[in-house]
């Protein structure tokens, strides 16, 4: 039982971090906020990958001559961290249009909170 | 972003040390290929030393250095480079992105690592136009004084 | 050269384009409508060259840069993938001809980034459907989920808040599923779905694998609007421009679907998932109810827009429950519907943009019979779409929802009968009320039938591809049998 909290740390951690940016996403009603949660819930997965990636005793995967080149269990793997790369690079991708959107939305309907934005929306639905 | 006020110590120390970033961005990029680093990450680099101009000298001054019209065509630029080297690749007969039959080099490995290399500058080039050109969007209509 | 490599060429022409209308247009605006439109035309062509390919020589696999998988990325051409591949570039091939005035009138000066936005789009659904490897989808979803959210928040006013609202969800369906893939490559070490495939039923539904299915599951369910997941759906499609909701409506929920089929009947494999997860009969019973919550709401709509946003809704409902029978007829069914739906709502969009443009509003309460004296041929095409839709023989929306049926006799799930039975009622019900408006002649009292009505059609480069798809929807009809021996028996997949 002690080894399945403490041995898992680092997958506690990373669930922890993805209930609290689930709960950013869901719950806030501020679109900063959300995007915030957002943020929060990409950079668990991409710690999830990142800390599945290691192994006991194992040092970084660049080719020391005096390890040498033999035995792969002596580097950790550096494929998920390069796919943690490209996953990095959506992030960014992701952010920069949702601030740009937020930007749009702030100069048309003065208010960043949700429940008024959408009260706002169905009014002018109604109205047209 | 509502009003600049210029002031000489971040003025100087940013004009300073932004060419050592570009320095150390473009070492980033040429090593990504074999040990830690690439072209997204030199990129960034680069966006960040020229995005460190942009708030330390005010958002007009700075498009002297880059300006805010170079964004898109030099991100579909370095983009195209990627695409160019693997429609080479196809051209010459492999499969796309089929670096070792573009004969770089005498050793099949050496002529994957120059591909490869060619990828990671375009892909810099890319992210670095693009990430300039996010922070120009983003600032637009908003001029500082 | 482009024989051998024509299944990497249909995502890399569009990427071309995409890459090249921004720096060719920088100077002269109008190339972009042809570069664009030049592009889609050639990926077709090339899909269809690849579906001759794999007819005539059975499965098909292309490793990128010589690199062997399980190391490397491939793409594997089955019948399935070059199926829904040229379902989603002619349909988009139609829908692009169509969106040159669309275009011209609703977004007059940011008409050179939509079209390289839309050729980013439809490089990610392309990519999407061909690759063979579990990363590589995630890449080509992110980046067709980054366009559609920029091509949604074009429109007018309330479009970027829908295009949020969109974001926020869509990320979350995107970021579950690259979870499902991360606990997929720490269990068996291979990102390939073949390999993966081959691997899985030797580790015995280890609990990781069982929670990666069900991640990916419900990652990829967001991305379908299947229904608890919907939300998204209605805003997106109503309030964005009449050119995106017909490029996206048709074929943006479908990689959805395409995705979620090759994970559970070709990755997993049935048996997995009925000894771990009832995936497939949750799948089933959350289609049910989409169909008949997706056409009530339907009805109650009074934009033409969000009504067919609302049906797409029930629609891919129908698509869920013939994956969650899981039997032939309900996967025939399913993947019929996939490319009967494409045709169906394009057909529709089409009308409402045609609609959009001429009389300036596609509302129903305000369509009466003038409507049809000004556009005789978009209301046909109309009537077209709508009797596909309800599903009146010949036209295609008959027969899937006949091989649907037969699926669901086949296990003996009388409630889903009755649940598709009852929707065909529904669907009638929507669709002949605008019918009624604008085929009945109006009451005594009302606006007297004067004649001063003149023809105003909808320009030909707007109504060509509304009557084309409207015939297609007869000639597949009729062409039916032809599709379903030729391509769509080969779907099943083996151990069915």
């Amino acid at each position: 039982m002690f080894d399945f909290i403490v041995g898992h740390y680092a997958y506690w951690f990373v669930f922890i971090l993805m209930a609290i940016g689930l709960y950013g996403m869901i719950i806030k009603c501020n679109l900063v906020k959300k995007l915030i949660g957002m943020s929060i819930f990409q950079v668990s997965i991409i710690l999830f990958y990142v800390a599945g990636a290691n192994k006991w005793g194992a040092t970084v995967p660049v080719a020391d001559p005096a390890l040498g080149t033999a035995d792969p269990a002596k580097y950790i793997n550096p494929l998920p961290h390069t796919l943690m790369l490209t996953a990095i690079v959506v992030g960014v991708a992701t952010m920069g249009v949702a601030l740009a959107l937020v930007i749009t939305i702030y100069k048309r309907y003065k208010s960043l909170d949700e429940t008024r934005l959408l009260e706002q929306m169905r009014k002018e639905d109604d109205t047209e | 972003m509502r009003t600049y006020r210029p002031n000489p110590i971040v003025s100087l120390v940013s004009r300073l040390v932004s060419p050592f970033i570009v320095m150390f961005a473009l070492y980033v990029i040429f090593h990504g290929h074999y040990s830690p680093g690439g072209g997204f990450q030199g990129g960034t680099l680069i966006a960040a030393a020229l995005i460190l101009i942009r708030l330390s000298e005010g958002n007009e001054a700075a498009q002297l250095q880059f300006p805010r019209s170079w964004g898109t065509p030099l991100g579909s630029l370095g983009v195209l480079i990627y695409f160019g080297t693997g429609l080479a690749t196809v051209l010459m007969g492999g499969r796309f992105l089929d670096y070792s039959v573009l004969h770089l080099s005498h050793h099949v490995s050496m002529s994957r690592s120059y591909g490869i290399l060619m990828v990671e500058i375009g892909v810099g080039l890319a992210v670095t136009a693009i990430l300039v050109s996010i922070f120009d969007n983003l600032l637009e209509g908003n001029p500082d004084v | 050269m482009i024989l051998s490599n024509s299944p990497a060429l249909v995502p890399l022409s569009l990427l071309l384009a995409a890459i090249v209308i921004p720096m060719a247009a920088f100077r002269r605006r109008w190339l972009a409508y042809p570069l664009a439109l030049c592009a889609s035309a050639f990926a077709t062509g090339i899909s269809v060259v690849n579906i001759i390919r794999v007819l005539t020589e059975g499965t098909i696999h292309y490793h990128f840069g010589g690199w062997i998988p399980p190391i490397g990325i491939e793409y594997v051409l089955d019948p399935l993938s070059s199926f829904v591949t040229l379902v989603v570039n002619a349909v988009s091939l139609m829908v692009l001809v169509h969106a040159r005035r669309s275009v011209a009138a609703e977004l007059p000066d940011k008409s050179m980034p939509f079209y390289a936005v839309v050729m980013l789009m439809l490089t990610g659904f392309n990519g999407i459907i061909l690759t063979g490897d579990f990363f590589n989808l995630y890449v080509f979803l992110e980046i067709s989920s980054l366009a559609l959210y920029g091509m949604i928040a074009v429109g007018g006013r309330k479009s970027p808040i829908a295009a949020f609202r969109y974001l926020i969800m869509g990320t979350v369906g995107g970021s579950f599923y690259l979870l499902g893939v991360g606990f997929i490559y720490m269990t068996t070490g291979s990102l390939n779905m073949a390999d993966v495939a081959r691997i899985a039923p030797s580790l015995h539904q280890q609990p990781a694998l069982v929670a990666a299915l069900g991640l990916m599951i419900t990652g990829l369910g967001i991305k379908m609007a299947i229904f608890p997941l919907h939300g998204w759906l209605p805003d997106a499609y109503t309030y964005a421009p009449s050119a995106s909701s017909a490029l996206i409506a048709p074929v943006g929920a479908k990689v959805g679907v395409y995705a979620i089929i090759r994970v559970i009947f070709y990755v997993f494999g049935v048996e997995f998932v009925r000894n771990s997860l009832p995936i497939t009969e949750i799948l089933a019973w959350l289609g049910a109810i989409a169909i008949i919550y997706g056409s009530i709401q339907a009805i109650a709509q009074k934009e033409m827009k969000r009504m067919l946003a609302y049906s797409s809704v029930a629609q891919i409902g129908y698509i869920g429950l013939g994956i969650g029978l899981a039997n032939p007829y309900g996967i025939i069914g399913a993947v019929l519907h996939v490319m009967n739906h494409a045709l169906m709502k394009a057909c529709l969009f089409l009308v409402a943009g045609n609609y959009r443009l001429k009389l300036g509003h596609s509302t129903i309460p305000r369509l009466d019979h003038r409507v049809r004296r000004r556009m005789p041929w978009t209301t046909a095409a109309f009537t077209i779409g709508a009797l596909s839709m309800v599903g009146v023989p010949p036209t295609v929306g008959f027969f899937s929802k006949w091989y649907l049926a037969l699926g669901t006799i086949q296990n003996g799930r009388w409630l889903f009968l009755t649940a598709l039975l009852v929707s065909s009622l529904l669907n009638a019900v929507y669709f002949f009320r605008i019918l009624e408006k604008v085929y009945m002649k109006p009451l005594e009292g009302e606006a007297a039938d004067d004649g001063s009505v003149s023809l105003d059609e909808a320009p030909a480069s707007m109504l060509v591809p509304t009557l084309v798809l409207g015939i297609a929807l007869l000639l597949l009809g009729l062409l039916n049998a032809v599709i379903v021996t030729g391509i769509i028996s080969r779907i099943v997949p083996p151990g069915m």
